[in-house]
Parts: C-alpha cells; sequence; structure tokens
C-alpha cells in the first residue's frame, strides 16, 4: 500500500493511493493537486548518505579529498529540511552551483540496536523517494557536507507516498532518474549502491539505536547538474512513484 | 538561597518561558532529559578552541577557517538526563567532554535579526557534548559523536529571563572532583544572539530545537568509571557518569 499525509480542508489526513487519487479515511476520495503534500513520515533522525554509488563517486573525484573509503559516508538532517510531494525550493539569490540528488529514502519501522545484516530488511517500514538538493558554493571543509550546504529549510523533498516495504520485494533493483523540465538528467539504479539498506542499517544501528520515523537516505548516482528558478524537477524511483518539486528564487 | 528553577520548556513553544521557581531537593536522582526537539551543535566557536589548530586551519584538508558556523546535529538518542550513565565504547580509551551552554528556543526563528534574537530564547541548559576524540574535522564518522546517549543535558531548562548575560558565563569541568576546565562564554567568536541570527539565515529554529554554543578550549577527557560534573553561572550543574560498553 502507499501512504500519503496530506493538509486538505482545513486538515491534516493520512490517505492512500487509489489509482491516480487519494482516498481518505472517510472514503473521500481526491485528485493529487487538490490537495497539499507532506512528507510522508513525521521524522525522526534523519540520516543522509554521501557518495554511496560508486559512478557518483568519480564524478565528484576532483573535489573530493577522498581516499580509501572504510566505512559509509553518513550524515545527519534536521527536519526543518523536509519538504512534501509539490513543494517548493528555494535557490539563494547568491548560489551558482546548486543541484538535486535523486535518493531512495528507507523509514524504519521498528526499534532495532546492534542488528545484523541479515535480519536488517525486517525494521524497514517502508521506502520513498527523497530529492536532497545541495548548494555547493557554501561547501567548507569542516564536518563535511556542512550543514548550510545541506540542511537548508526545504530543501529535501520527500514523497510522495511511504510504499510499505511489502511492496517493494526487491529495495536493490529500482531504477531512479530525474528529469528537469521534462529531460532526463539523472540516471540509476539502486542495483548500484556502494552500501546497499541492510549494510546501512547494519552499520548505522551498529552505534546507533534506530527507532520509528527514522529516514535513511541512501546517496544519489552521478548526473547532477544546477538548477533554476522556474525549473520543474522531478524524481522518479520504479515503484515509489514521482516526486515533483520547482525551484525558485529567494524571497524576503 | 538555593532556588532551583523547575524545566517547564516544552516543544509547544512560548510557554516554554514561563517558570515557576519553587525549592525542590534533587539529590541523586536520574532525570529525563529536557524535552528537545532537535539538537545543534557547533564546533570550534571558542577563540581559543580554534586557535588551537594553528597553522592547520590552512592547510589540506581544510585549506582555510571556517567562515559559518560549523554546526552538526546530535540526533534524538543521544539525548540523557541529569545522573545518566554513559556508556564509552569498548574502542575507546576516554571521551572527550564538550562541556557547554545550551540554547533552547522557544519562538521560531527563521531569518532573525543579531538584535531581535534573544527574544526566540526560551532558556538555557547545561550541555555535556560527548564525543570519542577524534584527529580531523574534516568529515568525522558519525561513529564518533552520534552514539546513544552521548548528549547529557539538563538538570533543567532555566528561563531566559533569569540568565540575562549568556555571554559572560563560566563553565567549570569537574572529574571526579577535581578541576578539568573553566573557560568563560565571552571567549566565543559568536555570541548567543549571533549564533542564532547567523545560522536561522539559512535553517529556521524550531520551538524546543536546542542550539549549543560551543565548548571551551582544551575540552577535557573522561574515562568510564568517572564522573563528570559540569556547572554553569545561574544555568546550573549537570552530573553524570561514564561507565564501560555492556557487551554486545
Amino acid at each position: 500500500m502507499k501512504h500519503a499525509r496530506i493538509a486538505w480542508a482545513g486538515a491534516v489526513h493520512h490517505a492512500v493511493a487509489d489509482g491516480d487519487r487519494l482516498l481518505l479515511a472517510d472514503g473521500t476520495l481526491l485528485a493529487e493537486d487538490e490537495v497539499v503534500w507532506l512528507p510522508p513520515v513525521q521524522p525522526g533522525t534523519i540520516i543522509a548518505l554521501g557518495i554511496n554509488y560508486a559512478d557518483h563517486k568519480k564524478e565528484l573525484a576532483k573535489e573530493l579529498t577522498l581516499t580509501a573509503k572504510d566505512e559509509p559516508l553518513a550524515f545527519l538532517k534536521g527536519p526543518n529540511a523536509l519538504i512534501g510531494h509539490r513543494g517548493r525550493t528555494r535557490r539563494p539569490a547568491d548560489a551558482a552551483f546548486m543541484h538535486y540528488e535523486c535518493e531512495l529514502a528507507v523509514v524504519i519501522g521498528r526499534p532495532t540496536k546492534r542488528v545484523k545484516r541479515a535480519e536488517a530488511l525486517h525494521y524497514v517500514a517502508g521506502y520513498t523517494i527523497a530529492n536532497d538538493y545541495a548548494v555547493r558554493d557554501y561547501l567548507e571543509n569542516w564536518y563535511r557536507p556542512n550543514l548550510r550546504v545541506k540542511n537548508r529549510d526545504g530543501a529535501t523533498a520527500l514523497g510522495p507516498w511511504l510504499v510499505d516495504a511489502a511492496d517493494v520485494p526487491d529495495p536493490h533493483a529500482l531504477s531512479l532518474r530525474t528529469l528537469v523540465n521534462g529531460e532526463p538528467r539523472q540516471h540509476g539504479n539502486t542495483r548500484d549502491l556502494i552500501d546497499d539498506v541492510p549494510a546501512l542499517i547494519e552499520y548505522l544501528s551498529s552505534f546507533m539505536t534506530l527507532a520509528p520515523g527514522d529516514i535513511i537516505l541512501t546517496g544519489t548516482p552521478e548526473g547532477v547538474s544546477n538548477v533554476m528558478p522556474g525549473d520543474e524537477v522531478v524524481c522518479e524511483i520504479e515503484g515509489l512513484g514521482r516526486l515533483l518539486n520547482t525551484i525558485v528564487s529567494e524571497g524576503p | 538561597m538555593l532556588v532551583i528553577h523547575e524545566a517547564l520548556a516544552c516543544p509547544a513553544g512560548r510557554a516554554a518561558a514561563e517558570d515557576r521557581p519553587r525549592a525542590a531537593w534533587v539529590g541523586q536522582a536520574a532525570f529525563a532529559p529536557p524535552p528537545i526537539a532537535t539538537a545543534y551543535g557547533t564546533l570550534l566557536n571558542h577563540r581559543d578552541a580554534l586557535a588551537a589548530l594553528g597553522d592547520a586551519v590552512h592547510q589540506p584538508p581544510y585549506k582555510a577557517p571556517p567562515k559559518a558556523p560549523v554546526l552538526y546535529i546530535k540526533p534524538r538518542h543521544c539525548l540523557a538526563g541529569h545522573g545518566a550513565a554513559v556508556e564509552v565504547p569498548a574502542d575507546a580509551e576516554a571521551l572527550e567532554v564538550g562541556a557547554q551552554l545550551g540554547i533552547v528556543i522557544g519562538r521560531e526563528a527563521c531569518r532573525v535579526r543579531e538584535a531581535e534574537a534573544l527574544a526566540h530564547v526560551a532558556g538555557y541548559t547545561v550541555c555535556s557534548d560527548l564525543s570519542v576524540p577524534h584527529p580531523s574535522y574534516y568529515r568525522p564518522s558519525l561513529r564518533y559523536k552520534a552514539r546513544d546517549g552521548f548528549l547529557p543535558l539538563g538538570p533543567w531548562i532555566v528561563a531566559a529571563r533569569h540568565v540575562p548575560q549568556p555571554d559572560a558565563l563560566e563553565v567549570v569541568v569537574q572529574i571526579d572532583g577535581q578541576e578539568a576546565q573553566r573557560y568563560s562564554t565571552a571567549g566565543m567568536q559568536r555570541g548567543v544572539a549571533r549564533l542564532i541570527a547567523e545560522v536561522s539565515a539559512f535553517m529556521t529554529l524550531a520551538p524546543g530545537d536546542l542550539l549549543m554554543l560551543g565548548a571551551g578550549p582544551a575540552a577535557p577527557l573522561a574515562r568510564a568509571g568517572q564522573t563528570v560534573r559540569i556547572s554553569i553561572d545561574g544555568v546550573g550543574t549537570l552530573e553524570h557518569r561514564l561507565v564501560a560498553e555492556a557487551a554486545a
């Protein structure tokens, strides 16, 4: 089943997908553009992975002073960053390079600590799509990636749906792509994850307790490019849907 | 006279600033951590902490001193209360104690000006930001800072009106009763108001969020079996223990 959190007619609702439409608990059927889409999960801890696709690593090689990689490059985000499907993300006026990152997002469903790889997927509630923007201009070499690059208000789109794990039999065989104004710019497949979903859960839970609502953004493949105000950015992942976001200029 | 202000800050917002002083005996009881939404830390805000790096700030991998505040997040499983026993990982000899002032947000802070920033503060608390010592600030692993229990804080949140000078507070750390560090929040590159202004320029701080001002220079180390006690003028005294990690 596909779940959404939406605002409609003055209240926040849980909705499920019914064909192209949204079905509320009371039977109301709504079109996608009739509602305000919220991130499909009330977030707990938000963990994101840097450089978790081999091709993206190569793409960033010039900028990275990265050598041997001994563990996943994980960092944290705050709830201020999240925004729902069909949301608007601001591009700072002084930025020269702001790019999207289409990512498979894993939502934890049960508390776990020190889980082994073989059992790790049992703790997953479901999957969704993230578009985790970065503003490269603000990159500094202190506690990378610094929050000014990666934790800006509304710069991590999430959704549209939380798709139950039971409906995603193999999270490592999903094609993903990003389109800007309809033009494909980024392609990848989750089979190319360097650290796959069970590996990430095993790694993270080895030193921290994962809890329901925690979200792991698994990283992005190559193909990032600059986006400008007015651009419509769609991130698609096979079986999970398409996440639309519009870039706007930074207002007052 | 000993006056203790009960923690009343809560994510609900303005109510956080309502304090009701009452006398209480804290004793040795373990406290729940104050109700914090998201905890943000600030690295190298103290001038002497940054200066201690010397010329390294110009060398790779850093190449330049930090321009914007260097921030990090301590996720929810890090929060621990006054009196907590925090596990030291088996592979760490000691933990670094980042004793510092915690700023608790009371009103949403989005793009606030420095002159108005303090009006967004509900109150202050004492934070023991624990880390496994790590040699590089470039891209440290979450394993060093984001472990369960690695942010004891409290015992309470003192309403901001009782802390008129947050940029002139003495912070004293004792480990097993011996003084291990003493510094003043006056040494910060960015004081409370300026830090809130610069952070809220790109990141909204919500009611209940915690923004830590930054640790002092030469943060002390503590080992399993030791007791850490951090006192901040007019804010309180936070005590916690370190224990060896239980076997997996």
